[in-house]
């Protein structure tokens, strides 16, 4: 039997949902960060399975989903590298305790 | 049998992404985060796109996740109280939006997408040749404003990770 | 197989910037050694110049031209032409902020323009997208650009936190922004705005598809409530880059939207309203909170919240009227407010790890010492309070005019009630420069130095002229507005 389209909807978003709590709750920047790739995998899965079900001649979905990969990736190496920039002047990657800036 | 499959895919997956987002250790999350990412990849095969399932273990599962262990790593153990300060405010504001998030989708595709939807197409159209084909004909245009990005991605990485030397001692040199 | 024909005339402006970066990334090996950092520096931000210079003639001798497109992803409309002209302006006026600002803090000065004009490539790019792929990854290339630019400045610890909010935040907006686009692929099987128009069900996933691509959008522009990060990034970035990000970011992506609800034309009714108060919302905010800081670039910041607010305005008030009137507004938007930033980042304290902040204070009894600057400022600042005859008076007369005849009244009041209360902060400012004397408190960079000093002198030309010419150049956005809408 096939799996309808519907269940594969759900998983995306209950996964994109996840990572969503990981961004807002979470208050280490690494932590933060894989919950934001927690949300563009779920968005992938979207991607293939609407690819699938909706309009399977043309790859669409499937090119979506690799640049959705590329920008992962090149936001992941600037991120990270800017996590670590920071870590190396402040001890510190907990963003609550990063505030010099408010008002 | 594809359904206990994908079912089983589907809870690994998603006890990946509640690692990921609630283990204490960082190294438990990145590792709940390759779990994620590998069981993602395998829902790729089940919706027949091959080469994209492979490009998820290499890219996510084999380089992002390094990469995350690496900075885990390298910041050390003393990342400090890792799950410490998450605020039992915050937590429940968080998961009050993500729950109406995930209820508000869901009831909607349930309400829209008539639940028996099945695949139709050829099997082979998740293949390298057919991603390739429209990679490089027909969305030729993004392909090469994704290099570009890389472009920036790797300027950005060399601009920022770079050992900071402050200003004045470089220039007595 | 058919490899596809490109038309490569369509992206000029754009292939001038992008081999420009690469020719910038280049130039630090030329002669690497022998020449002192301020010399190789200026070097370097000359050949920038020339290729932004080089560009914008490319898009104004396109001016007029019939659209013609790449595969349907990226057009060249009068639309997207002006949209460059908005975009490489306010990119030449923050390079000449960063000509001497620049060498004061870093020696990595090919990495900061090539990133700097690539940043460029991305806002042009995602002006002229008509399909989503493209639209993505140029936001990704300016948002990430923009990331790393912000920071730059290495020693300074605001700098980096600005930049881990931006970029912790502006991640977070782009799942969003992807959910909505997967959403209405879902929906119409395109990711080419004009089949999304054509295909779009108008049930629940074209909507929920809209609302999350404009909750993308919304973190770009500075919308509240996504509104979060603008003021510390504005405050922690290099003032060159605020002044040129918070305007080339808000035209670049003022377009997108624009091009985006055209495809959605089917439920505008719908949208129009949430507009209106996502509008309304952003204004008053933006002012409200620009009332009670202290700091000069924080103030500018919230005022530039305000500012998206008025703009949205004019979104709301739909393609014709409204569009011609958001154009006007950016190229006001871009003199006033570069101009203002490059005051600002005169009176900022030299300081390598301190944040060097300017505070209000700083202004004091600026009269006294620099009549002609603080004459300047002025105007700059009335001009953002909307004060006729100024450009930014006639910006929001336009928008607050296609509000009133797309049926929007109330509207329009709330826009003037708050260009009001802005005015409280642009005069508090106004009038510590002239009716107070200069004390401990009060600090001014000098000598001015030519390229800020020319930054300074074309955006008051700009503000000035404007306004002067404020009709003719609003009927020639308009005739673009209106070829856009009736496409």
């Amino acid at each position: 039997m096939a799996i309808p389209l519907s269940w594969y909807l759900i998983v995306a978003a209950a996964l994109f949902c996840i990572g969503f709590y990981g961004v807002l709750a979470r208050r280490n920047a690494v932590a933060i960060l894989m919950g934001v790739e927690l949300m563009l995998n779920a968005v992938n899965i979207n991607f293939l399975a609407f690819w699938r079900y909706v309009r399977p001649e043309e790859p669409l979905g499937q090119v979506f989903a690799i640049f959705v990969l590329a920008v992962a990736a090149a936001e992941a190496a600037v991120g990270l590298a800017l996590i670590i920039s920071i870590y190396r002047t402040r001890k510190t990657i907990n963003i609550d305790n990063i505030d010099l800036l408010r008002g | 049998m594809t359904l206990i499959l994908f079912a089983f895919l589907a809870l690994i997956a998603l006890a990946g992404g509640l690692g990921v987002v609630l283990s204490r250790n960082p190294v438990h999350s990145a590792l709940s985060l390759l779990l994620n990412f590998a069981s993602i990849a395998v829902i790729y095969f089940l919706l027949h796109a091959q080469f994209l399932g492979v490009v998820q273990v290499i890219v996510y599962a084999g380089a992002i996740v390094v990469l995350f262990l690496f900075v885990v790593m390298l910041i050390g153990g003393n990342i400090g109280p890792y799950r410490h300060g998450s605020r039992t405010v915050t937590s429940v504001i968080a998961v009050g939006l993500a729950a109406a998030f995930l209820a508000l989708v869901v009831w909607s595709v349930v309400q829209v997408l008539p639940m028996s939807a099945t695949p139709v197409g050829a099997p082979d159209a998740g293949s390298v040749q057919a991603v390739g084909m429209a990679l490089y004909t027909d969305y030729l245009v993004p392909f090469e404003l994704a290099s570009l990005l890389l472009l920036v991605g790797m300027l950005g990485g060399v601009v920022l990770a770079r050992r900071y030397q402050p200003f004045a001692e470089d220039e007595t040199q | 197989m058919n490899l596809p024909h490109i038309d490569f005339s369509v992206i000029t402006p754009e292939l001038i910037v992008i081999a420009t970066a690469l020719v910038v990334m280049l130039a630090e090996f030329v002669g690497a050694h022998a020449t002192p950092s301020p010399t190789r520096s200026h070097r370097i931000a000359l050949i920038a110049l020339l290729g932004l210079v080089l560009a914008a003639l490319a898009a104004v001798a396109g001016l007029g031209r019939a659209a013609t497109d790449i595969q349907g992803m990226l057009v060249a409309d009068d639309l997207g032409r002006y949209l460059e002209l908005v975009v490489l302006l306010a990119a030449a006026l923050g390079l000449l902020l960063a000509w001497d600002y620049l060498p004061q803090f870093t020696k990595m000065h090919s990495e900061y323009y090539a990133l700097y004009l690539l940043a460029v490539v991305g806002m042009m790019f995602m002006g002229k997208s008509t399909e989503l792929i493209t639209l993505f990854v140029s936001l990704e290339i300016l948002s990430v650009a923009l990331y790393v630019l912000t920071g730059f400045h290495r020693g300074q610890l605001a700098a980096g936190e600005a930049a881990l909010k931006y970029f912790l935040l502006g991640a977070f907006s782009s799942a969003f922004f992807i959910y909505g686009a997967a959403l209405l692929y879902g929906d119409t099987g395109s990711t080419h705005l004009v089949d999304i128009a054509a295909r779009a069900s108008g049930g629940f996933l074209t909507l929920a598809g809209l609302a999350l691509l404009l909750v993308g959008f919304g973190f770009k522009l500075a919308v509240v409530p996504f509104h979060m990060w603008t003021p510390d990034v504005y405050q922690g970035a290099p003032t060159p880059v605020t002044a040129f990000m918070s305007v080339g970011t808000k035209a670049a992506a003022f377009v997108a939207l624009f091009r985006v609800l055209q495809a959605a034309g089917v439920s505008y009714a719908t949208w129009s309203l949430v507009l209106a108060l996502l509008a309304t919302l952003t204004m008053t905010w933006g002012n409200l909170a620009a009332l009670r800081q202290s700091s000069l670039k924080r103030m500018l910041a919230y005022s530039s919240i305000a500012h998206a607010g008025y703009m949205l305005i004019g979104v709301t008030a739909g393609m014709q009227l409204g569009l011609s009137a958001v154009l006007f507004y950016l190229f006001a938007y871009a003199f006033m407010n570069i101009g203002a930033f490059a005051v600002v980042s005169l009176l900022e304290r030299p300081g390598y790890h301190a944040t060097q902040d300017a505070t209000i204070d700083a202004a004091r009894g600026l009269f006294a010492r620099k009549p002609l600057l603080a004459v300047v400022m002025a105007i700059f600042l009335l001009s953002l309070a909307g004060v006729p005859p100024l450009a930014g008076f006639f910006g929001k007369l336009y928008l607050f005019n296609a509000a009133v005849q797309s049926g929007w009244i109330w509207l329009a009041i709330v826009g003037m009630i708050n260009s009001v209360v802005s005015a409280y902060y642009y005069l508090r400012v106004t009038v510590l420069m002239f009716m107070t004397e200069a004390d401990e408190t009060s600090f001014l960079r000098s000598p001015l130095s030519n390229a800020t000093g020319l930054a300074i002198a074309v955006a008051m030309v700009g503000t000035l002229l404007l306004g002067i010419f404020a009709g003719p150049w609003l009927q020639q956005l308009g005739q673009a507005a209106l070829a856009f809408a009736g496409s």
